[in-house]
């Protein structure tokens, strides 16, 4: 259940002095450190948990912060924008913001975004972005004024989706609000127009968003009390036209109407969201945490001294101002077990900053979007890490600008002339370079799909995931499961939620377009073809597998499972997957994974698939157990640990689900019942080691030769 | 190249002592080893590994510490409560002195080397001085009862609840205040020295963990366990480019299958041994710059030296144990075959005497005369000389009383091959040779050793003919000297790799050395300079694989009616060296182990080549010619040796 603990204060120092409340609280490069941004002169970095500044830097007399101060998580220096146009870079060390890095832009500054992992970026009150590093390359560089004249930049959001930077901003003119998503990866801008659904008109007073693969959800807080949701697509059909969409009713007066200032929301997770406002007319103002999906209220909170109306959300905390002090309250949304048990705890968190393994990315080096190609490294001694820019040797610089214009059939067979060539120290590095430019012609023209040129690609051996990042979630986009076991068979670095992905996909995936597939069945064209002939007479011997368990200590499960002797022994004999399904789900067991990093994914599998994966699993241990050395038969097959350490995954992560279907009970006690004859073989065995000692001792003693003999040596 | 009726001898039921302590010294990298009868061997790792030197053990003298100090001297402590210091020029004890304290059971030595600490039974730690000659007691520190500096409790824990006591085995002391436990219990431990406190605990073993290496660069240690598991831990950086560091269990090796009970850490190798008598030196291939056969895994089990001898003429071998000797006839054959028979015997070995030493000390080296008619062996204070006398089957034995009062003790015996002299070299250098009368014996002469030189001889050879005597140091080249004149006649010059065996041919008085980097010199006494052929194989080089074996070559023979080939082994193969043959180089098939049955002779005598060899016989002990078709091999089967050794600790081998 969503709750909100007790709150603290965080400053004892009165804040909000400005007329519109604090500027801003952002993250900094330290867990649990803030910056916040007074709206007067005033940036303040708070450690949460100790309650109190770690530091304070203010502009001088006459000047004013405009933008809320950023950390650049690249290099660990605070960025902050005052009287408009002028930034500022500073660091830790720094005591005076007088004197530190300065850049005179020429236009005005309404936003800098930082998240993790990419660079900060500037968002110009007209609309036009940059990359910090080209920015300061030039920062007298001419802005383009990308909205219409009477246009205002009410709120932005910067997201990584895929580790691609996505900024989006929402503008109103006259009353009428547009939305604009600028991608980095591909430079596309698309505008939308928001329009009112059924409601009256009324002004939006508040807006959230979050992201999800395909969608941004964003979500406003309207004069009427009433919460309303847009859904943004983010790879659009066609960015050139200006498109619409239509805000939906979400939640329905979840604070007073009319309410003029005091009103603000902001999302948690993906079913709960935060809203600051007095929830009746008369009431105080309050916070409260408010289920989206079952469109309950889950807690609230008085703040009885007022608000300013600003609410920001960031790891587990909330911050808002309470009076003339900056309040955190922090909020947790306990897994409860019925969550848990259906699945529903998933984790809306991007790819792009989770804690999968890092590998270079060559992608960055490429350098994407708008010009950071051609930033020249400033010269300035502040900007201590820079970006290193590899200079990368111009692979076949043919075959490059054929992949930018030619056909797909075209760029085969300059392939094939490239791969014939003698191959060079760098050649895993050119390789990448010309998947990520295939990938990089696809986004731009999504019809573009170099299939047979990417698979060829794969086939070199030279790949890894880290070389071409995209490749994968192309390939999942696509789902095409023949390029996915491509790439499960070479790549050695595949991070886990691609891995789970995978598997979602070809659990999902239905039987008919998999009998289209070209699959690689190398890996089970041994065991499933022979499992339709053999079929009934095999299950006696799958059950005594050297030892009888009869009327022993499995009695129970045996009982339970003897209701139902047919279901049984089909589930047992017979492979629950079409052998397509079955090649595919090997490449998954032949993947290297971390427990720690898989896990969390494995949540996210529906039940029903679970239990499909577990039978294939069973199905395969079973196959397993056939013969003496625990292997399977064929090229390449699953090994016996492989299978077993699957089988333990699956089942940490969705005991409960697991427990609570029905069919997939029975499959759990016929595991526990193997489980359990197994080790009666191995106690059995150990005790019986001594006697095998002996024999192997009399065996030897046979080869032994006498303590003396006379023998007949020739030398040649 | 001939057929050989071999008596294959597998009665020699030679155990070797387990390993209880090993140091290396880094100035000379050298390793010493003790062993529970209280042997002190030395290796010299710069020399192929090779067993150099030997101090025989003491029943009452159970090592339990062994150090280097100041440079290259070498001290050992014991239960007897006495610190000695070896000699390593004359291969004997220096001197012994009492710490007064019961038995000893650890020794440290100060970090420069001029201090000496051991740890005693009643629970002092006695300070000793290193002085030029001595060590000089300095200071006693007693057990502090009550004011105690720092106490670091250890978690008696093993696997759950125990009551056992936990024992720690070894502690390691490093210049950054950390202290490392190894105990009882299975566990490696981490302390802050200043604070008292348990910083880290690795749990590495079920069983005891015993004994704890630090490399000088204190980057690195090995610990031993008594499951036969030798662990590797690093100081590695915690990631790849921050300077924080952290220790962590690298490497597992398992080459033993007993109790670890001494471990040392060379800068290139972990060096192990233990109950199991296996020494294991398992060179570390990030450390080893040139990846040749030098950095492969070494075990050295048997010792480098002849346990045996052999009376042609009776057909008999004297086998040397650590306190008795064993006499046994060899069996007889009537029937012939073919290549790789077992013929039937028609009358099989027989134990003829079995002879324990007097007195505490282990025998030093023995020799049976070629008559058979003589034994005689010695420990380090007494030599002893036996007559035998042979009555159809009846033997008996008479001692040889009243022996002069410098032949006290002899590193090496040696009987001419009419039996009438017999040839000693005693420790300081010298060498005695004495006429051998019936029942009494004479004393001839005495070479003296070089004046300066203190290097005692360690190997012998006789030429057949009684004229020249061939004697080996350590290192100091090959004497020969000749009997007849009694006069020194010339000195092979010496060579970087010590002599390993020796042994004079029949007729041509040549000289054969092997030493211990697999070379092989021939070099003729009448001319003084190295033969022909010699010289050959030294221009064109041996073939790799020859250079590539393990084990040191123990003994060299000749064929009495072949004069062009030498006979020699090592202890995984014997060879003859056809002189006549062309010599093989490196792409030459070298070892030819199938019969050419269905090759044509052309083919055969194209690929034939001067070194025939047999692996069949392993491991092998020693081997010799009785007579020109007769060949006597001993081996000792490893598993023969396991079946004697206390039973290891048990592993469950299914399931969990």
């Amino acid at each position: 259940m969503a709750a909100l603990e007790e709150g603290f204060t965080l400053s004892a120092v009165p804040l909000g002095a400005g007329p519109h409340g604090l500027l801003g609280v952002e993250q900094s490069d330290r867990p649990d450190q803030f910056l916040v941004t007074d709206g007067g002169r005033t940036v303040i970095l708070y450690k949460v948990s100790d309650q109190k500044p770690l530091g304070s830097w203010s502009v001088k007399q006459g000047q004013v912060i405009t933008c809320p101060a950023v950390c650049n998580f690249q290099t660990g220096e605070y960025i902050v924008v005052h009287d408009n146009k002028v930034l500022r870079i500073w660091s830790n060390e720094d005591v005076n913001l007088d004197k530190v890095f300065k850049a005179t832009l020429s236009a005005e500054v309404y936003r800098i975004h930082s998240i993790q992992g990419t660079e900060p970026l500037v968002l110009f009150k007209e609309g036009a972005v940059r990359g910090l590093e080209a920015l300061l390359a030039e920062p007298q560089q001419k802005i383009e004024t990308v909205i219409s004249d009477e246009e205002v930049i009410k709120w932005t959001k910067f997201f990584m989706v895929f580790r691609h930077p996505v900024l989006i901003f929402i503008t109103e003119k006259h009353g009428n609000y547009f939305a604009y998503v600028q991608m980095f990866n591909s430079c596309t801008l698309s505008k939308y127009t928001l329009l009112p659904g059924h409601e009256e008109k009324s002004v939006i007073q508040s807006f959230t968003a979050s992201v999800d693969r395909k969608v941004i959800s964003l979500m406003s807080l309207s004069s009427d009390g009433c919460i309303y949701k847009s859904l943004i697509p983010i790879h659009p059909n066609d960015p050139e036209k200006n498109q619409r969409v239509v805000r939906s009713l979400l939640l329905k007066t979840v604070v007073s109407g009319n309410v003029r200032n005091g009103v603000a929301l902001t999302v948690l997770d993906q079913d709960h969201i935060a809203v600051l406002g007095p929830p009746l007319p008369a009431s105080k103002e309050c916070v409260s945490i408010w289920n989206t999906k079952f469109q309950t209220l889950q807690t609230s909170k008085e703040l009885p001294q007022g608000t300013s109306g600003q609410l920001w959300y960031y790891g587990e905390n909330l911050f808002m101002l309470h009076g003339k002090f900056l309040t955190v309250i922090p909020y947790k949304c306990e897994v409860s077990s019925l969550a848990g048990a259906l699945g529903k705890l998933k984790h809306s968190q991007d790819p792009g900053t989770q804690t999968v393994p890092h590998f270079v990315n060559w992608e960055t080096s490429q350098g994407y979007g708008f010009g950071s190609q051609n930033s020249e490294q400033s010269k300035r001694i502040l900007r201590r890490r820079k970006i290193e820019v590899s200079v990368q040797p111009p692979p076949s610089k043919q075959l490059l600008s054929t992949i930018k214009k030619d056909s797909e059939k075209r760029i085969v067979e300059e392939l094939c002339k490239f791969l014939a060539s003698k191959q060079t120290p760098d050649f895993h590095t050119i390789i990448g370079d010309i998947v990520l430019e295939l990938l990089g012609r696809h986004k731009v023209e999504p019809s573009f799909y170099p299939r047979n040129a990417l698979m060829q690609l794969i086939r070199t051996h030279v790949l890894s995931y880290s070389l071409c990042p995209g490749l994968m979630e192309v390939a999942l986009e696509k789902t095409d499961v023949q390029m996915l076991q491509l790439c499960l068979q070479q790549f050695p670095d595949i991070p886990e939620s691609i891995t789970c992905a995978c598997l979602k996909i070809f659990l999902s995936i239905s039987d008919d377009s998999l009998q289209e597939a070209e699959i690689n069945m190398e890996s089970v064209s041994d065991y499933i073809d022979s499992v339709q002939e053999e079929k009934m007479e095999e299950q006696t011997e799958i059950l005594h597998n050297g030892f009888n368990p009869e009327e022993e200590n499995c009695d129970n499960c045996d009982r339970e499972l003897n209701k139902k002797p047919q279901d049984t022994a089909e589930e047992t004999t017979s492979c629950p997957v079409i052998p397509k399904r079955a090649a595919l789900l090997n490449a998954i067991l032949h993947s290297a994974y971390s427990e720690m990093f898989l896990l969390p994914h494995l949540k996210d599998i529906p039940a029903q698939h679970v239990t499909l994966f577990l039978q294939y699993l069973y199905f395969l241990y079973l196959k397993c157990s056939e013969n003496a050395t625990m292997t399977l038969p064929g090229l390449h097959p699953p090994t016996l640990n492989q299978i077993m350490d699957w089988i333990c995954l699956l089942l940490d992560a969705n005991f409960t689900v697991v427990v609570m279907i029905p069919e997939a009970k029975r499959l759990l006690l016929s595991l526990y019942k193997f489980v359990k004859s197994q080790i009666c073989i191995c106690s059995e065995l150990n005790k019986i080691e001594v006697s095998f000692r002996e024999l192997q001792k009399l065996n030897q003693e046979k080869n032994n030769r006498e303590l003396y003999s006379i023998e007949v040596l020739e030398l040649f | 190249m001939g057929e050989f009726k071999v008596h294959r001898v597998r009665f020699f039921n030679y155990v070797p002592s387990g390993i209880r302590c090993v140091a290396y010294n880094n100035q000379s990298n050298r390793l010493a080893v003790s062993r529970t009868d209280g042997t002190v061997e030395i290796y010299n790792l710069s020399a192929n590994y090779f067993q150099e030197k030997f101090f025989p053990g003491h029943e009452s003298r159970a090592t339990e510490a062994l150090c280097w100090a100041k440079g290259q001297r070498l001290f050992s402590a014991g239960l007897n409560g006495e610190i000695i210091e070896y000699d390593l020029q004359a291969l004997n004890i220096k001197y012994t002195m009492d710490a007064f304290g019961g038995p000893i059971w650890s020794m440290a030595v100060s970090p420069h080397g001029s201090q000496l600490l051991v740890g005693c039974e009643d629970g002092s730690v006695k300070l000793f001085q290193i002085t030029p000659d001595k060590i000089q007691f300095e200071r006693n520190f007693d057990r502090q009862k009550r004011s105690t500096v720092q106490k670091m409790l250890v978690d008696r824990q093993y696997m759950g609840v125990s009551k056992r006591k936990c024992i720690i085995w070894g502690v390691a002391f490093l210049s950054d205040g950390t202290v490392i436990s190894v105990d009882s219990a299975g566990k490696v431990q981490f302390w802050d020295s200043a604070t008292g406190t348990l910083v880290k605990n690795h749990l590495i073993a079920n069983a005891d963990v015993q004994s704890i290496a630090v490399s000088d660069q204190e980057d690195s240690f090995v610990v031993g366990t008594a499951e036969g598991t030798v662990f590797h831990f690093q100081l590695v950086s915690v990631t790849s480019n921050s300077s924080e560091k952290q220790w962590v269990r690298t490497k597992p090796f398992q080459h033993h299958t007993h109790d670890v009970r001494a471990v040392a850490h060379s800068p290139t190798a972990l060096i192990s041994g233990g109950t199991d008598t296996h020494l294991v030196i398992r060179p570390l291939m990030e450390k080893v710059e040139v990846k040749n056969y030098d950095a492969a895994l070494r075990k050295i089990t048997f010792p480098h030296r002849r346990l045996i001898s052999c009376s042609k003429k009776r057909q008999l071998l004297l086998f040397q144990f650590t306190h008795h000797l064993e006499l046994w006839r060899l069996g007889s054959t009537v029937a012939t075959g073919k290549n790789g028979d077992t013929l039937p015997l028609s009358k099989n070995a027989d134990h003829l005497l079995h002879l324990k030493t007097k007195g505490p000390e282990n025998i030093i080296c023995s020799c049976i005369s070629p008559c058979g008619s003589w034994i005689a062996y010695s420990t380090t204070s007494r030599f002893f000389l036996y007559r035998l006398n042979y009555e159809h089957d009846n033997i008996s034995l008479q001692r040889v009383s009243k022996m002069p009062a410098f032949l006290r003790s002899a590193l090496q015996i040696l009987f001419s091959e009419d039996s009438a002299k017999l040839f000693v070299a005693s420790n300081q250098g010298s060498l005695h040779i004495i006429r051998l009368l019936e029942g009494s014996f004479k004393h001839l002469h005495t070479f003296q050793p070089q004046s300066g030189t203190v290097e005692s001889m360690c190997l012998l050879a006789v030429s057949p003919d009684g004229n020249w005597l061939a004697a080996s140091g350590t290192s100091a080249g090959v004497h020969v000297y000749n009997i007849k004149s009694l006069k020194l006649h010339c000195t092979v010059p010496s060579y970087n790799f010590p002599v390993t065996a020796l042994a004079i041919a029949p007729n041509t008085n040549n000289l054969v050395i092997a030493h211990s980097d697999q070379q092989v010199f021939e070099y003729s006494i009448p001319d003084k300079q190295y033969t022909e052929w010699s010289r050959t194989i030294q221009k064109q080089g041996f073939h790799y694989l020859w250079l590539q074996r393990d084990t040191p070559i123990t003994h060299i023979s000749f064929h009495p009616k072949r004069p062009m080939h030498i006979l020699l082994h090592d202890a995984y193969m014997f060879c003859i060296i056809d002189k006549s043959l062309p010599l093989p180089n490196d792409k030459t098939l070298f070892y030819n182990p199938l019969p050419p049955t269905n090759e044509s002779d052309v083919i055969r005598r194209r690929t034939a080549h001067a070194f025939k060899i047999s692996k069949i016989y392993k491991p092998l002990l020693f081997m010799d010619l009785l007579d020109e078709r007769t060949l006597v091999a001993v081996e000792r089967p490893l598993d023969d040796i396991i079946a004697q050794l206390p039973p290891p600790i048990k592993k469950k081998k299914f399931g969990t």
